[in-house]
């Protein structure tokens, strides 16, 4: 069903590992949500996280900056490396580590600051304008990646908090690339998006997949077909498989994994 | 029968009724309930409410207008000879109705027969001394045309209980027939019970707002009164208050604003900033164990009664400066004369809010939702950036409107100015001096034995209304930001 897409002929094009995880277990109190799992996301690749509903794929990600630390009742076990270093090592700063890897949520989250100072925040506490003039510059150039600038440009300064969903969603991814971080962790970055504007958040996924690493959770099959070069498949808290796209869409080695992407499971 | 053995009655009537009519509905359906409109008890409410509430009405009406109108009435038998120089005719007939209830009491005491008391014209001269002897207290020697008019009061009075009697019981009753005879099962005993409670719920709403609206009244035509007797312009730009009850009384009110201002400020400027971090610890940074105990801890403080606040004012903190600030002080600097001083309330007042302002800063910080900080930290921010950038601008609304209350509760603190900033009227800059406020002058312009006619007492009013303009000012104002702030995430 995804032969349009010519899946068979790709190669498996990962080189460098950029975050190896290894036996990642997340605990939220006495729920088990993610057990056992291990996964190499590559450099300068697009990895896609897919699954039903409820099993883990947010978790997971947010493993990756770790921001489960802000979860009270959230305990994660396992090793995860970024650039070969432990990021739950004593000596890495999280603060620091969520600048090099960015994110954006499930839910749009836009400050209620303006448009404006939405994109300028991350760049700001981070001291990557010298003047005015270079942020500027830095806040449209991000929204243009974002795919929102034409919309917002004639009101910077109205409140993030007034566009609409998918605006709103937009203006997060922009917020995140502003800041120009390794990783970029999307979940479900185009839940709320048209088809032009998911075609253009795509467009953007593959030119960051230039010089960054991008990580997507996404509810579809055929965007992660279209966007990544490798898949990984969630169920229940296990990764059940994962491996090149083509594969994994065109030959699946497990059940659960066929049941899934042909719509028996989900 | 007297009010309140009416009422008595009324009541037994109308519990009886309601065990009556559930017993009656549950008769009509055969022991079904299923086939009434409405449980059975219902019924019985509509048979309790409807004997009750329009015979207590009558009763209470009743009870309020029949003096009004026999006093109207036995006015006129009043001869105008025995109105004392320059006094209302009220004053007299105050004393009409004591002499009358006197006899009454007298005659239900046993202390003279109802005839005696008929003709009490008989022994006038003594009359006072024997209505003293039962505790009831005249001014003077009864006058004759007092004691008539006493006696058609009493005797009108008489007749008035009788048909009140009469009538409310008659409404009672028929009332109570009437509900019971209506009892059918598909009667809608329901619907009179939801409008039974409705009624009472208007009923307390419409007397908070009388109150209120009775309250402001009183200030209004008061204040007035009191313009009539002293020049506006007097008052609210005068610098000096010196109030003599022997007349030529300077009654300015700027200086008991500016004590009111300055040490409102001093307390806000203690409670603000500690009680702004405290909340923030509380919200942001303390475990939850930590926060059970903490936060109800916190509230304690806004338990206390301020009158204690005051005592700590006036034995620990006054002293303390005094140590610290006086003659022979620790600083040297003898700035400060005496323990009572706007430094001394404003920090014990700045301690009392302290709670305040942090359980509704707390509460405000915690309803930011926790998405805006995951975005905060999402992008690389530290905790504190976060709540620097993020949540105190997004709380900021609800935060002032928070601060604004603290500020309207500080201008209405009077025990601790009592008791820590002293009574001396001043206009000084000096924060060591004693000053104080509109509102301890208020106590102090109505707790003497003036007249209450007078200049002096009636300045009381204008300043509570000065007081009264100001805190509702920023009590709407405050509202206003807090609810401009919570529709910002709905
Ligand atoms: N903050 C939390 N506290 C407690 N349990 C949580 C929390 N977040 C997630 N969970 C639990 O962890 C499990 C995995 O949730 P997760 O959000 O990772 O699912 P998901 O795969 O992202 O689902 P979806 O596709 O619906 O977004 C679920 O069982 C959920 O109930
Ligand atoms: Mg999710």
């Amino acid at each position: 069903m995804y032969d349009d897409i010519r899946l068979a002929e790709r190669t498996d094009t990962m080189t460098d590992v950029k975050i190896a995880a290894r036996n990642v277990n997340v605990h939220y109190g006495d729920n088990h949500a993610i057990k056992d799992v291990s996964v190499d996301i590559g450099d300068r690749a697009v990895t896609s996280f897919i699954g039903p509903s409820g099993c883990g794929k947010s978790t997971f990600l947010r493993c990756i900056n770790r921001m489960n630390d802000t979860i009270d009742i959230c305990r994660v076990t396992g090793d995860i490396e970024l650039n070969g270093q432990d990021i739950n090592d004593k000596s890495v700063d999280p603060v620091q580590l969520r600048a090099k890897v960015g994110m954006v949520f499930q839910k749009p989250n836009p400050f209620p600051k303006s448009i404006y100072d939405n994109i300028a925040y991350g760049p700001r506490i981070h001291g990557l304008a010298r003047n005015k003039a270079e942020l500027d510059e830095i806040v449209e150039k991000s929204l243009r990646r974002g795919a929102i600038w034409d919309e917002v440009k004639d009101r910077l300064n109205a409140p993030g908090t007034g566009l609409s969903g998918g605006q709103q969603q937009r203006l997060c991814i922009a917020r995140a690339i502003a800041t120009e971080p390794e990783v970029l962790l999307m979940d479900e970055p185009c839940s709320a998006l048209d088809p032009i504007a998911t075609a253009k958040v795509e467009e953007l996924i593959d030119e960051l997949r230039q010089n960054f690493s991008v990580v997507i959770v996404t509810h579809s099959m055929q965007q992660a077909a279209r966007v990544s070069q490798r898949t990984a498949f969630f169920h229940l808290g296990h990764m059940v498989e994962f491996g090149e796209t083509g594969q994994i869409f065109t030959n699946p080695q497990d059940e659960r994994t066929e049941s899934y992407i042909t719509g028996r499971i989900g | 029968m007297s009010a309140s053995t009416l009422f008595l009655v009324i009541a037994v009537i109308a519990i009886v009724g309601f065990f009556v009519g559930r017993h009656r509905a549950l008769a009509t359906a055969d022991g079904s309930i299923r086939r009434l409109h409405s449980l059975p008890q219902y019924y019985g409410s509509h048979v309790a409410v409807l004997s009750f509430a329009p015979a207590v009405l009558v009763l209470a009406v009743w009870s309020i207008a029949q003096p009004l109108v026999i006093g109207g009435s036995v006015q006129s038998q009043i001869l105008p000879s025995d109105i004392p120089e320059g006094r209302d005719i009220s004053l007299v007939m105050t004393e009409v109705r004591t002499l009358a209830d006197g006899l009454s009491l007298a005659v239900s005491s046993g202390d003279m027969t109802a005839a005696e008391a008929d003709n009490a014209q008989t022994f006038i001269g003594d009359l006072r001394d024997r209505l003293g002897a039962l505790g009831v207290a005249l001014g003077g020697d009864v006058r004759p045309s007092v004691l008539a008019a006493a006696q058609s009061y009493r005797s009108a009075t008489a007749t008035g209980d009788l048909i009140r009697t009469v009538l409310v019981l008659a409404l009672a009753g028929g009332a109570f027939l009437f509900a019971f005879r209506q009892i059918a099962p598909d009667f809608r005993a329901r619907n009179t019970v939801e409008r039974a409670v409705r009624v009472i719920l208007i009923g307390c709403a419409s007397i908070a707002i009388l109150t209120t609206v009775g309250i402001v009244l009183s200030l209004i035509f008061n204040t007035i009164q009191f313009f009539k007797l002293y020049p506006w312009q007097d008052f609210l730009f005068g610098t000096t208050w010196s109030p003599s009850f022997q007349g030529a009384s300077e009654l300015g009110i700027l200086p008991l604003l500016w004590g009111t201002l300055y040490i409102s400020f001093v307390a806000l400027a203690v409670a603000v900033p500690i009680g702004l971090f405290a909340a923030v610890y509380l919200s942001e940074y303390a475990t939850p164990r930590v926060r059970a105990i903490a936060k109800p801890a916190l509230e304690v403080l806004a338990g206390i009664p301020t009158i204690v606040y005051g005592l700590f004012a006036l034995l620990t903190v006054g002293p303390f400066l005094l140590a610290a600030f006086g003659e022979d002080g620790v600083l040297g600097v003898n700035w400060m004369q005496g323990g009572t001083a706007v430094m001394t309330a404003g920090l014990v007042m700045g301690i009392m809010l302290i709670p305040f302002v942090s359980s509704l800063s707390d509460d405000i910080i915690n309803s930011v939702p926790q998405a805006m900080r995951d975005g905060s930290l999402g992008l690389g921010a530290t905790k504190s950036e976060t709540i620097k950038t993020v949540v105190l601008p997004a709380a900021l609304p609800g935060i002032v409107g928070a601060i604004l209350l603290a500020a309207s509760r500080a201008i209405g603190e009077t025990m601790i100015v009592v008791f820590g900033a002293g009574a001396a009227a001043r206009l000084d800059l000096n924060p060591f001096e004693a000053m104080t406020t509109v509102t301890a002058k208020i106590v102090s312009q109505l707790t003497g034995d003036g007249d209450f006619n007078s200049p002096e007492a009636l300045v009381a009013f204008a300043l509570g209304m000065t007081l009264f303009i100001m805190t509702l000012g920023l009590n709407v104002l405050a509202l206003r930001i807090v609810r401009k702030y919570r529709e910002q995430y709905e």
